[in-house]
């Protein structure tokens, strides 16, 4: 994936509750409008920021996320990068599967959340956590 | 945590979600609902998400089981107000909504719900002479 050239400090926030959850949705939601995606745009990435920090909740045990503004000299776009010390996932494959879960949930967390952003890329091994990270360029 | 209100009006049961809820709160309203549905006997539940300027897996879960709960408790409930942009996006992360009525907007689900339950009364009365006898497909 083509991660971009950093504008600014990234900004981090921990997650630990449900609380922090929402707390994430509204920092990707700032950043978003302040990128200047489109309505529809915004709108993507934060239900896909949502999936994914509950993700990091609820299967990582908590972690934390860092939101960056970043550049690929033509575009500039949101980086979010959601990073876990949990478990890991054993098969990836399965997990980014469609209807699978493990939680109980729709099993559409992750898979859905790909199909939300332009990149996404996803590092996990077993006992080491789990890193996703995403983009979504402006048009 | 914050709780959503319930408001009752006539026989209809109206919540509109104002809050950028938590997990929790999302739980508890789907609590809140069931006991109110039964304590005050009403036969609909309009929610309106006008205000929510997403609707993730969690949230969807929450609409959808709240319909179906609703229907055995003998309600009907209508998702009113969606926003174009939560509508795209839903579509796009593979959520349905199984079993879910939507209208545009407040008046329009309030009118919903009374035609269902006028059709539904209709029905009762076409099929009281046999309904013994005849056995739904």
């Amino acid at each position: 994936m083509t991660t971009g050239l950093e504008l600014g400090q990234p900004q981090a926030q921990a997650i630990h509750s449900d609380e922090d959850v929402v707390r994430v949705r509204q920092l990707v939601r700032t950043v978003a409008v302040a990128v200047k995606l489109s309505l529809v745009d915004q709108t993507k990435l934060v239900t896909a920021a949502s999936e994914l920090a509950r993700n990091t909740l609820v299967y990582g045990g908590g972690g934390t996320v860092e939101v960056a503004t970043v550049d690929n000299g033509r575009r500039r776009g949101v980086r979010i990068i959601f990073a876990d010390t949990g478990p890991g996932i054993p098969d990836l494959d399965l997990a980014l599967t469609d209807g699978y879960t493990t939680g109980g949930g729709l099993g559409l967390g992750l898979s859905g959340a790909r199909r939300l952003v332009d990149e996404f890329d996803i590092r996990t091994a077993p006992d080491a956590g789990t890193t996703v990270t995403v983009i979504k360029w402006s048009r | 945590m914050e709780r959503v209100p319930i408001l009752k009006i006539g026989d209809i049961l109206l919540v509109s979600i104002q809050v950028d809820m938590s997990d929790q709160t999302a739980v508890q309203l789907q609590e809140d609902l069931a006991e109110r549905i039964v304590a005050t006997g009403c036969h609909g539940v309009v929610i309106d998400i006008t205000a929510l300027d997403i609707v993730d897996s969690f949230v969807g879960r929450m609409l959808s089981t709240i319909a179906s709960i609703s229907k055995v408790l003998d309600a009907e409930t209508v998702v009113v107000g969606m926003r174009p942009a939560v509508a795209i996006t839903l579509v796009e992360l593979g959520l349905s909504l199984h079993g879910i009525r939507t209208a545009l907007n407040v008046e329009r689900g309030m009118e919903l719900i009374a035609s269902a339950r006028a059709d539904e009364y209709a029905e009762n009365l076409d099929a009281e002479p046999d309904a013994e006898t005849t056995a739904s497909p």
